[in-house]
C-alpha cells in the first residue's frame, strides 16, 4: 500500500485469507489438544454419561464465561476456548472480507458482508440472551 | 468404559469419518452425528454440537488451500452468506424446540438424499445467455482458471439460490451438518455455475454458516467439551490425510461402500426416530 493509491489485488487478498484460515484453524487445534490433555490426566475416571442431555454449565455456554475461565486453566475451560478460536475463524474471515472489499471500493458488498458480519456476531453473543 | 477409553474410540472413529468423508467429498460430518448417536449411545443435542464443530474446522481447513486457487466466487458465496446464516440460526432455534426423535427422522432422509446425489454424475450447468440481469448489478459474473486459461461463466436464477440457500443454511443449523450438497445443487443447478466454482464457493460457505449455527448451539449448552474434542481433531486429522491421499487413490469403491454406510445409517437414524427410542 505505498501511498495509499496502490488496491489490493484479488491475489494478495487471497493469500491473506488463506493464512488467516490455516492460523486459526492450526491455533484452536493446539488450544483444544492441550486442553485435552489437561481434562484427560485430572479426570481419568468415568466416562461422563451423554445419553441424557443436561446442557453445560453457564461458564462454558457465553463467550466472556469462557474466556473468563480459561483462567482457571481447567481442561474444560482450555478446550471450549479452543473452539472459540476455531468458531471465530470464519468470523475472522468475513471481517477481513469486509475490509477488502472496502479496500476494492465495492461498497454495494461492504454492506453486503457487514449484513453476515452482524448476523454471525449476534448469534455468537447476543443468541443466549435474545431466544 | 473409563473416560480415556471413552474419548480414544470417538477420536478414532471420528478419524475414520474424517478420513473416507474427504476421500468421498461427502463430509465427515454427515455420519459423525449417527455413529455418535447410535454407536455411543449419545443424545443427539451433545452429537449435533460436538459435530458442528468440527464441520467449521475441515472446512476452513479446506478453503484456506482452496483461496489460493482462486476458484471460488467470494460475491456469489458472500451475498448467499445472508440467506444460509440466517436459515442456520432459524434451524438452530428450532432444533432447540422439537424432540430428538424428529429430529432423528430428519437427519435419516437427508442422510438418504446426500447418499443418493452423491452417487450420480456431476450434471453440467447449463449456460450461453446472458445470465440473470440481478447477477449483473451485483457483479457476479467472473472467471476461473483452467488448464487453457481463464474461463468465463455468467451466474443464473439469483433469487431461486438464495430461497434455495436458505433451505440448506436452516437444515445445516437442524442438524449440525454443513449440507453441502445441498450447497452444491442451488449453485451448479439453479444459478448454473461451473462445478469446480460451485464446490469451492460452498466450501467457504460451510464455515460460516456453521459458525452461525454454533452461537446459536454454544448458548444453549450443545457444546461438550470433552466430547468435541475428540470428534473436532479426530474429524480434522483424518480429512487432511483424506486429501493429502486423494489425488492417489482410486476412490469409486470406497465411494460405493461409504455410501452404503450413509444408507444403514440413515435406516438406523429413521428406525429410532419413527419407534421414539432417540
Amino acid at each position: 500500500m505505498a501511498g495509499g493509491e496502490q488496491r489490493w489485488t484479488d491475489e494478495q487478498i487471497e493469500v491473506l485469507v488463506g493464512t488467516l484460515l490455516r492460523s486459526g484453524v492450526v491455533l484452536s487445534a493446539g488450544v483444544v489438544l492441550l486442553g485435552g490433555a489437561i481434562y484427560l490426566l485430572h479426570y481419568a475416571g468415568a466416562a461422563p454419561d451423554y445419553r441424557v442431555f443436561k446442557g453445560e454449565p453457564s461458564d462454558l455456554r457465553s463467550v466472556p464465561g469462557i474466556v473468563t475461565g480459561l483462567f482457571s486453566l481447567h481442561g474444560r475451560s482450555v478446550i471450549q476456548f479452543g473452539l472459540l478460536l476455531l468458531i471465530a475463524t470464519p468470523i475472522a474471515r468475513v471481517a477481513f472480507s469486509a475490509v477488502a472489499f472496502f479496500l476494492q471500493r465495492d461498497h454495494t458488498y461492504v454492506w453486503v458482508t457487514l449484513i453476515v458480519l452482524t448476523i454471525l456476531l449476534w448469534s455468537l453473543i447476543g443468541s443466549g440472551s435474545a431466544l | 468404559m473409563n473416560c480415556c477409553e471413552f474419548n480414544f474410540l470417538v477420536g478414532f472413529a471420528a478419524t475414520v469419518a474424517g478420513f473416507l468423508g474427504s476421500l468421498t467429498g461427502l463430509g465427515g460430518g454427515i455420519v459423525v452425528t449417527p455413529v455418535l448417536t447410535l454407536l455411543f449411545g449419545v443424545d443427539m443435542r451433545y452429537a449435533i454440537g460436538a459435530t458442528l464443530v468440527s464441520v467449521i474446522a475441515t472446512s476452513s481447513g479446506a478453503a484456506a488451500a482452496y483461496v489460493r486457487e482462486g476458484i471460488s466466487n467470494i460475491r456469489v458465496g458472500m451475498f448467499l452468506e445472508i440467506a444460509t446464516t440466517t436459515g442456520a440460526i432459524l434451524g438452530a432455534t428450532l432444533a432447540t424446540m422439537i424432540p430428538t426423535s424428529a429430529l432423528a427422522v430428519v437427519f435419516g432422509l437427508v442422510l438418504l438424499y446426500s447418499a443418493y446425489v452423491s452417487s450420480r454424475p456431476q450434471p453440467s450447468a447449463p449456460g450461453g445467455d446472458d445470465g440473470d440481469p440481478l447477477a449483473r448489478r451485483l457483479r457476479m459474473n467472473s472467471s476461473y482458471p483452467t488448464a487453457q486459461g481463464p474461463r468465463s461463466y455468467v451466474v443464473h436464477r439469483v433469487k431461486t439460490g438464495f430461497g434455495l440457500m436458505f433451505g440448506a443454511g436452516a437444515l445445516s443449523g437442524l442438524l449440525g451438518i454443513g449440507s453441502g450438497a445441498l450447497k452444491v445443487i442451488a449453485m451448479d443447478q439453479a444459478m448454473g455455475l461451473p462445478f469446480k466454482v460451485s464446490t469451492t464457493t460452498s466450501n467457504f460457505m460451510i464455515g460460516v454458516t456453521a459458525a452461525a449455527s454454533a452461537g446459536v448451539y454454544l448458548n444453549r449448552g450443545y457444546i461438550d467439551p470433552p466430547l468435541a474434542m475428540p470428534v473436532m481433531l479426530g474429524v480434522l486429522v483424518g480429512s487432511l490425510v483424506g486429501a493429502r491421499l486423494l489425488p492417489r487413490l482410486r476412490t469409486r469403491i470406497l465411494r460405493l461402500v461409504f455410501g452404503l454406510v450413509v444408507v444403514v445409517l440413515a435406516v438406523e437414524m429413521l428406525y429410532h426416530g419413527f419407534t421414539g427410542r432417540m
